[in-house]
């Protein structure tokens, strides 16, 4: 293949890339936002999203879409659920301590780790895609199924703007983050507010981590890469900042895909943790927030 | 003039028992290699030189309160400056060490220059972002460190005649190893603890609890953080040279991020800023996963769940709530 194909192609991984981050760093981004703690077990709820796709979706053999359309429904549902009720039982408890509630979620990061080593094995597993078409370039054919990816994303990543920007629940959320005791004297019911952000980020990262599991296999380690992926978006797209955090994961999502397709890996990535703790020590606020709060 | 002062008052020069009560620990160490049995005394040699990781781990959290997240690169400094020269260029175990130990220090100065100008959260995702960058240097050359699989250094021509009916003893002979670990572990236990009875270690403990105060006393907190973390990393990495000299391997493993949590375990456990806790947490620690392995191989729950109930319930770790209900005076 000449450049153009090559290019082509690094661009439309890119875009498969950016839009699965730009979801799962979204959660990551709300939970840092609103509650102000840094959620180190976010990946490994992305990773359980997956597992759980591979359970549902086995639920309905021989019927592809219908077993995937019933994990994109549940498997979020399910970690958000988890997601709570481990907010509930530990975070509230350290009352968001930042550095406890880092200790804390490295701790679930473990027990989910764990837990799904156990019950679900440490093999890989394959979900069928829900639709079996490909694309067909003059040079290549790409999975069509890629596409879906991200329609999908860009249809919750638009649903997620209009909850927050739209709606009542996102007014009660925006004014929690703002200034969470004044909210607080409002009448706002702050501790449920941060269980349901919580809930809300980790499901937004299972979502992800549905969407993924036709391309990428199941697999219980798989929950590392997202969340450092995840950190690097949230980071440089300005701690707390939405929009920046969607700019961000554009913007490593497509140098990621091209990176990968035209120089290694490894080297893209070493290189991209750098600039990003450069980023964090030089410009704390990150690369696209307008201010500091 | 205010810092003198300061020293003086919160130096009881006459309290003597914490020097005891640490000498006793090393002559207990001492003794006992001639009462284990095999396998444990192989673990103990093993606990030495992780406590000692542990410990100058904790001269950073505990003593200075900042919480790193990514110790596991000086740790792993260390274990490569030590075990490359040795495997690429001879090195004897002596000058490896050393090297490793420089290694250890011009990288914790480094990092520090750098990542000291955050603290609290961004602290400790740039201290994670630096050290998963290293994981990934031991990866992408991996034509040298061979990565993942790691390097068997071999080190079987450096042995010494001490009188045993075997003849000289390799530097890997479990007598040897636990000796040496030894005298690693009481190395870096007498500097902790001159460190911290020392005025410089009471300004440290100063910064812990109020940094704007001790600067506003006129000291220089940058440098002494980044004295602080200089000592941390030299110290980790003494114990990843010791690590990788002592067990003739040197892999990726020891740079992972795993490697940068279980020191904040074992702190976390024995009891920030207090001297033993780093040993006890690593003791308990290692036995915990070592006895629960033997039914389970659920180690990471073990870590897991230990991790979130210390922090819930027991932030402060074994001696440091020992030392808040009945020994005042623990260092």
């Amino acid at each position: 293949m000449s450049l153009g194909p090559h290019l082509l192609l690094a661009f439309l991984e890119g875009t498969v890339s950016a839009f699965v981050l730009a979801l799962t760093a979204l959660g990551l981004s709300l939970v840092f936002g609103v509650m102000r703690i840094v959620n180190v077990a976010h990946g490994e709820f992305f990773m359980l999203g997956a597992v759980l796709a591979y359970g549902f979706s086995s639920l309905v053999p021989g019927l592809p879409a219908l077993g995937f359309l019933l994990a994109l429904i549940l498997s979020p549902l399910a970690v958000g659920a988890i997601a709570w009720s481990a907010d509930r039982l530990v975070l509230a408890r350290l009352n968001y301590n930042p550095e406890a509630t880092i200790v804390a979620t490295i701790g679930m990061l473990y027990i989910i780790e764990q837990l799904v080593l156990t019950i679900y094995g440490p093999d890989a597993h394959p979900v069928q895609p829900p639709i079996s078409f490909r694309i067909l370039f003059p040079w290549f054919g790409y999975s069509g199924y890629k596409l879906v990816v991200v329609a999908a994303s860009g249809m919750l990543l638009l649903t997620t703007w209009y909850l927050l920007m739209r709606t009542r629940i996102g007014l009660v959320m925006r004014a929690t983050q703002l200034d969470r005791e004044t909210a607080q004297n409002f009448g706002i019911p702050v501790a449920r507010v941060y269980s349901l952000i919580f809930a809300l980020g980790a499901a937004l990262a299972a979502v992800a981590g549905v969407l993924v599991v036709p391309i990428q296999q199941a697999h219980y380690l798989m929950g590392l890469d997202p969340l450092l992926l995840s950190f690097i978006t949230v980071i440089i797209g300005g701690l707390g900042s939405l929009r920046g955090t969607l700019i961000a994961a554009f913007v490593i999502g497509l140098s990621d895909g091209m990176f990968s397709v035209f120089f290694s890996g490894t080297l893209s990535k070493i290189i991209a943790t750098l600039l990003v703790a450069l980023v964090l020590v030089f410009r704390p606020s990150g690369l696209f927030a307008r201010s500091a709060r | 003039m205010s810092g003198q002062a300061f020293a003086v008052a919160a130096l009881p020069g006459a309290d003597r028992r914490p020097v005891w009560l640490h000498l006793a620990v090393l002559v207990l160490l001492f003794g006992l290699q001639f009462v284990l049995p095999a396998y444990d005394h192989g673990n103990v040699t093993r606990i030495m030189i992780l406590a000692s990781y542990a410990m100058g781990f904790n001269l950073l959290l505990g003593y200075t309160g900042l919480m790193s997240l990514g110790h596991a690169m000086f740790f792993a400094a260390g274990l490569y400056g030590a075990g490359l020269p040795v495997y690429y260029l001879g090195f004897d175990p002596f000058s490896a060490f050393a090297a490793g130990v420089a290694a250890g220090g011009f990288l914790s100065f480094g990092v520090g220059l750098i990542a000291l100008r955050t603290s609290g959260v961004s602290f400790m995702i740039v201290t994670l972002m630096f050290a998963q960058a290293c994981f990934l240097l031991t990866l992408y050359f991996n034509g040298i460190t061979q990565g993942d699989q790691g390097l068997v250094l071999d080190l079987s021509a450096w042995s010494w005649d001490v009188g045993s009916e075997d003849g000289p003893l390799s530097l890997i002979s479990p007598p040897i190893r636990y000796n040496l670990a030894l005298l690693l572990f009481a190395l870096c236990l007498l500097v902790s603890l001159l460190l911290v009875r020392s005025r410089i270690g009471r300004v440290l403990v100063a910064i812990r609890e109020n940094e704007a105060r001790v600067s506003m006393l006129g000291y220089h907190s940058f440098r002494y953080k980044l004295g602080s973390l200089m000592l941390s990393g030299t110290m980790s990495a003494a114990a990843g040279a010791t690590y990788a000299l002592l067990f003739s391997y040197v892999g990726s493993t020891f740079a992972g991020i795993q490697y940068s949590i279980l020191p904040l375990l074992w702190v976390l456990l024995g009891g920030q800023g207090t001297i033993l806790g780093p040993l006890l947490g690593t003791a308990l620690m290692f036995y915990l996963v070592d006895v629960s392995s033997e039914y389970s191989s659920s180690y990471m729950l073990i870590v897991g769940v230990a991790l979130v109930l210390l922090v819930l319930w027991f932030p402060k770790g074994i001696l440091g709530t020992v030392r808040q209900k009945w020994l005042p005076w623990l260092p």
